[in-house]
């Protein structure tokens, strides 16, 4: 369905992909549950199409768009990135996609726009886990980067991964991927693209600040207060072989993003 | 069959009870269906069922007293002697599927994290209970013995905080267990109070 991208070179990795039965059996997707394999087994309902997105605040083109709208005029590129989630454990997943920058460029952000907010679908009737009464998240879930770092190169927003279509649990029908950050700022099925002046109150953050910062950069020298982040799980991983791997500066991005950051005590901003 | 044939078959199905859900765990892990990520399936699963089998334990003194089960009386040691051999397997599984025996990790893990100091002190106090478990120590030890076993109180609570401390933005299963262990002590209070 999506052949038709092209693969970016420049955005790829010799590392062994994840097998695709495990990229979509093993997620977080709170919406559908808090176990991994939750989201596989209540998402498939999820209706995709007709998407809407809101596109709002601080820009020239504040709008209600489907879908289609938001993704013609981009070519798709097929890119390889590392998802470091903050649980410690990892997956190399090729992702199809268009670059975030593209897309904010198109609807004129004014001076005033140093935050982008994202919101993912609230849908009680769709999404069983937002009516968890033993929950802790406030839905919608929300995310957010600064201005700089939403315009990034790096920053994808994804539509498809392994050639396909996003399935449900991985965030259809359009998600975001920074893969310099802790998997939960990767924020899945967006209705809402905001644009503001003050740094938006995210979800993780909202319930607890000390344990999950704005800018949740991978970063092997911040331990989670919890567990360690020195290291991952590269999945899939067998037992006997638990294939434990040193965790890198901003995911192994650094090259690419620590200038973002300079000047910044990390271990401040985490 | 004879009376005690009978209670020998049923000992042992109650064993293999036990023993069921580690049966089932090296099943699946056999047949490849723990999922991407088995280490921490299983360090999961072997905590949970250490921790039903101690909160078993604790529920065969109001049983007796307020169901009439005598008979239940008889299977508390192995009851416990479980929820300590699961607490050993989590705490292996810990050091081997999840830190892979890196010392480093494993002292930074052991005395930085609270819910892994509360957790390995609730099965530190489970050893001298499990050493003093059988019959002849129980004899040696006479009025003393029930003393050091009802150290199974605290750490009833302090396994309760080892899971409590772990919740991140579902707490059900914590309220679950909470609810049963306030009234598995509750009841015990109430006995004790009353005149």
């Amino acid at each position: 369905k999506l052949a038709s991208a092209v693969h970016n070179p420049g955005y790829s990795t010799e590392e062994k992909l994840a097998p695709y039965y495990d990229a979509i059996t093993h997620n977080n997707f709170y919406e559908f549950g808090t176990d991994k394999r939750d989201p596989v087994r209540h998402a498939q309902g999820l209706i995709t199409d007709p998407w809407q997105v809101e596109i709002s605040g601080a820009v020239a083109k504040p709008g209600q768009y489907h879908l289609e709208d938001i993704l013609a005029p981009h070519a798709l590129e097929d890119r390889i990135y590392r998802l470091r989630c903050v649980e410690a454990w990892s997956m190399v997943i090729p992702w199809l996609g268009f670059p975030l920058a593209d897309l904010i460029k198109r609807f004129e952000p004014t001076s005033k726009a140093k935050y982008v907010h994202f919101t993912t679908l609230e849908d009680k009737e769709q999404m069983p886990g937002q009516s968890n009464l033993f929950g802790t998240i406030t839905w919608p879930y929300v995310e957010g980067l600064r201005i700089d770092e939403a315009m990034n190169p790096l920053a994808l927003l994804v539509v498809g991964m392994y050639g396909n279509a996003l399935p449900p649990q991985n965030g259809a029908p359009l998600r975001l991927v920074v893969p310099w950050k802790y998997g939960f700022k990767s924020i899945k099925s967006i209705v809402r693209i905001h644009f503001s002046e003050t740094m938006p109150q995210t979800s993780w953050n909202h319930i607890a600040p000390d344990e999950y910062g704005f800018y949740a950069n991978v970063n092997p020298a911040v331990d989670h207060p919890r567990w360690s982040q020195a290291t991952e799980r590269r999945l899939p991983s067998s037992l006997f072989s638990p294939n434990i791997i040193d965790t890198l500066p901003f995911n192994g991005y650094a090259e690419e993003v620590a200038d973002l950051y300079k000047g910044m005590d990390l271990k401040q901003w985490f | 069959m004879s009376a005690l044939q009978r209670k020998g078959w049923i000992r042992w199905s109650v064993f293999l009870l036990l023993l069921l859900p580690l049966i089932l765990l090296i099943q699946r892990l056999l047949n490849g269906d723990l999922g991407a990520d088995p280490a921490k399936f299983i360090v999961k699963e072997l905590g949970y069922w250490s921790l039903c089998w101690l909160w078993l334990t604790l529920s065969v003194t109001p049983a007796r007293i307020y169901l009439g089960w005598r008979w239940l009386t008889s299977y508390r040691r192995m009851f416990g002697l479980f929820a300590f051999f699961y607490a050993v397997l989590h705490l292996l599984a810990f050091a081997t599927f999840l830190l892979g025996w890196r010392w480093d990790s494993l002292i930074t893990e052991l005395t930085k994290r609270p819910y892994i100091i509360v957790g390995s002190l609730a099965l530190l106090c489970m050893l001298p209970l499990a050493i003093t478990s059988t019959k002849g120590m129980q004899r040696k030890l006479g009025k003393d013995w029930k003393r050091l076993h009802s150290l199974i109180y605290p750490i009833s609570i302090l396994v309760m905080l080892h899971y409590t401390l772990q919740i991140r933005s579902d707490f059900s299963q914590q309220l679950i267990f909470a609810v049963l262990l306030v009234v598995l002590l509750g009841c015990r209070i109430y006995r004790k109070r009353r005149p």
